[in-house]
């Protein structure tokens, strides 16, 4: 199976512990794992709006993390592009299925 | 992309959780790829099949059944099967028969087929990848 993770997270960083924060940022950093992407989504993508959560997501994309959110959940929560910080990109649900079909490790939180 | 065969597994119940509606729009983005789809449901989510699920009026807004038109989850099960003929796929849809029994929601729509946590562990064996959606 290629190297890859895609780490799905589905919860609020406001409600609980987001473990997957940190477990994208030790996978990016030790690199033998291969690209890591984080799909936010539900209330997952509620960081996404520039406040002091999003620095943490601003951290992961600048250690190499790829940081998407899912359009769907954007749209029905009101969360416009203008809004978002610019290191998380808009993205559809479709990319999950694309990385389960390319043989990633896919982990949903 | 080559077709493949992705397995999932679901766990909530119908009616509760933001997860029910990401679930299904997987298996529908995965269907329309034209990928061959696994959904083993398991506890709660065996009522998602269930086919005695009515729609219903809505007194408080003064809505009748059909303006209110409530979405029944076993319709959209009943669409996931039909799109995946209409995409030349395969969707196998399993519900997990002691949690069928355990809620006594034993009619399903048709193409929902019983099994127990086997058959999960032999679709995640033929499976290209699994994702697991657990339940909180």
């Amino acid at each position: 199976m290629p190297g890859g993770y895609l780490l799905i997270e589905s919860r609020d960083v406001f409600e609980g512990p987001t473990p997957f924060l940190e477990l994208a940022r030790t996978l990016a950093q030790e690199k033998r794992e291969g690209p890591v992407t984080l799909f936010l989504v539900e209330n997952g993508v509620l960081p996404t709006r520039r406040c002091p959560s999003s620095e943490a997501l601003s951290a992961l994309a600048k250690a190499g993390v790829e940081v998407l959110a899912d359009e769907f959940s954007l749209k029905e929560r009101g969360i416009g592009r203008e809004r978002m910080i610019p290191e998380v990109k808009p993205a559809a649900l479709d990319v999950v299925i694309e990385h389960m079909a390319a043989g990633k490790k896919i982990l949903w939180h | 992309m080559p077709k493949k065969h992705l397995s999932f597994l679901l766990m909530d119940a119908p009616y509760e959780q933001a997860r029910t509606t990401t679930g299904f729009r997987l298996v529908d983005a995965a269907l329309r790829k034209g990928h061959d789809v696994t959904v083993f449901c398991y506890e709660g989510a065996v009522g998602l099949a269930f086919a005695k699920q009515v729609p219903h009026a809505n007194a408080v807004h003064g809505r009748d059944v059909a303006q209110e038109d409530h979405p029944n989850p076993k319709d959209w099960v009943a669409a996931l099967l039909t799109l995946a003929q209409e995409k030349n796929a395969k969707l196998v849809w399993i519900q997990c028969g002691l949690c069928v029994d355990e809620r006594g929601v034993g009619e399903c729509v048709p193409g929902a087929v019983r099994g127990s946590p086997a058959d999960f562990l032999k679709a995640v064996e033929s499976a290209d990848n699994t994702l697991v959606i657990p339940t909180r």
